[in-house]
């Protein structure tokens, strides 16, 4: 009896006060497209962090004839100070940071430049110009610094180049438009929810006959409320219902179908992500309601 | 089954109270008149009754409850011992008369089959058997006040509050209401009834409680409305 009841008073809510409900649908909507959208996109760093940073190393580059590097002032590195570098990231305070270091000598380093050098500039380069590269593999490569600290001033080091700096111009940008998708999603939740609680009210006064005499029956308080909250609560999960369609079709069209064709090298977040980010938007959507539903209410429908 | 215990109230500060000192006492099955002017204070002995106000002093029973310390989560379970109606009826105007008396007991959840035995009952008793798929816009004044009635005693509570229940009305449809309510309060229903209406009160004999400014100034059994004339 009671659930027929509550659900019928909320159908009947909704129903009279059809444009505000959607207007609170569509403002919700609109505020967890943006919140889906930060998220998505943070999901997206991550996972180009996964993909490209298992393959980036840290290159450090050791002291050849002739360089100009305050650190390479006593001549070019030495064997014995190589030998004592590797020592350093595999036996050293950092080692459990270092999955593996490569000696590149300076032969391979002198093919690598060769092969890469189609103007010719560097033909006049031998292998004896050049000092060997340590190509070190790190075990998580949000861990550059440190082996970086480690090893930067130690007798023979150049410089420490960590290839990862390639990306993070990429990053800051994604990371930015995370800022403000985020920011524009605040305002849009504020906004939702202060209609929200407009909704609620001018729903409450609509019905205030209805609400005295259950009062005066001595209907409890929640049952009193409880219609109110769903029909908040309904209007905002259908505005998180179309946020997650909208999100999954921007990912099926703007990034499966478009991105994934044109730039095909990059390793792209995929429908099934937006399903990851759904239970999320609904629970915010209800939470928002929720939250505007017991500012309001209790001054609305005392008991 | 109402127990005010030197009750005053105060809605502001330094303000003339609302209740002054009131030691009133009503007891199972009881028809009680409660009349004074306007400004006396009878609407405030109601509401504090209801739990809808509660007292600056002095204490408060109904149907067994210490009102002064009842939680707030609890006062709709004091609600249901009480029956309210009102001088305006106060009934949904898109519900027929049936669907109207089965909203109170509805809302407080009872089931099917309780909403399909007591409604009828009580339409019958109010004398409404027949008209219940009537609109209230398409009933008289009395009869409208008829199905609060029957609204507000469906779930038989041992109190019927009434706040002017005839002064809408004509004095003929009044007292067809009167009759009613004094049935209800033969079948063991304290019935409190604030008013205005001296003929009734004069015609009725019962007990009377008089207010004027916030104090009782009389309390007797089988009591006419004014002792001078109002």
């Amino acid at each position: 009896m009671r659930l027929r009841f509550i659900f019928g008073e909320v159908f009947n809510g909704i129903r009279r006060n059809s444009t505000m409900a959607l207007s609170v649908a569509l403002v919700t909507f609109v505020s967890l497209t943006f919140v889906g959208a930060a998220a998505l996109t943070q999901m997206q760093v991550q996972q180009l962090k996964d993909a490209w940073y298992g393959k980036v190393e840290v290159s450090i580059f050791l002291c050849p004839p002739d360089s100009y590097e305050e650190n390479c002032a006593s001549g070019p590195v030495t064997d014995g100070q190589t030998d004592d570098i590797v020592a350093v990231l595999e036996d050293g305070n950092v080692s459990d940071l270092v999955e593996s270091v490569y000696v590149e000598s300076r032969e391979e380093v002198y093919e690598n430049i060769v092969a890469a050098d189609d103007s010719g500039v560097y033909s006049q380069l031998e292998p004896e110009d050049l000092a060997p590269v340590l190509r070190v593999k790190l075990t998580d490569p949000e861990e550059f610094q440190v082996v970086a600290d480690a090893t930067a001033g130690l007798p023979g080091v150049e410089s420490v180049y960590d290839q990862r700096e390639v990306f993070d111009d990429l990053f800051d940008f994604l990371n930015a438009a995370t800022i403000v998708a985020a920011a524009l999603a605040i305002v849009m939740m504020v906004t939702a929810m202060l209609l929200i609680t407009t909704t609620i009210r001018l729903s409450a006064l609509s019905r205030r006959r209805e609400t005295t005499i259950m009062r005066m029956v001595g209907s409890s308080r929640s049952l009193i409320q409880l219609p109110f909250m769903l029909e908040g609560a309904v209007a905002a999960t259908g505005g998180a219902l179309l946020a997650i369609g909208g999100l999954w079709f921007g990912v099926q069209y703007l990034v499966e179908g478009w991105l994934t064709g044109s730039i095909s090298w990059v390793d792209y977040i995929g429908r099934e992500d937006v399903w990851s980010v759904a239970p999320w938007l609904i629970l915010i959507a209800v939470g928002l309601a929720g939250a505007a539903s017991l500012l309001t209410l209790n001054r609305y429908t005392r008991a | 089954m109402i127990r005010l215990d030197n009750i005053s109230k105060v809605y502001t500060r330094g303000a003339r109270p609302a209740l002054d000192g009131i030691d009133v006492e009503i007891e199972r099955g009881d028809f009680v008149f409660l009349v004074g002017s306007s400004g006396s204070g009878k609407s405030t002995f109601l509401k504090l009754v209801l739990r809808e106000e509660r007292p600056t002093s002095g204490d408060i029973w109904v149907a067994g409850r210490h009102l002064n310390r009842l939680s707030s989560w609890r006062v709709p379970h004091l609600r249901r011992e009480i029956g309210a109606v009102f001088q305006d009826f106060r009934l949904l105007p898109n519900k027929t008369v049936y669907q109207n008396v089965a909203f109170a007991l509805q809302v407080i959840g009872k089931s099917k089959r309780d909403i399909q035995q007591n409604v009828p009952e009580m339409l019958e008793l109010v004398g409404l058997a027949g008209k219940e798929r009537r609109l209230p816009h398409e009933l008289s004044g009395g009869e409208q006040q008829r199905v609060a009635i029957a609204r507000a005693f469906v779930n038989r509570p041992p109190i019927l509050l009434c706040d002017e229940p005839t002064g809408n009305l004509d004095p003929g449809t009044s007292v067809g209401i009167m009759r009613l309510l004094d049935r209800i309060n033969r079948t063991g229903t304290t019935v409190l009834m604030a008013t205005h209406d001296d003929e009734i009160v004069d015609q009725m004999r019962k007990r009377v409680i008089e207010l004027k400014g916030g104090q009782l100034v009389r309390d007797q059994d089988r009591g006419v409305y004014g002792l001078e004339t109002v």
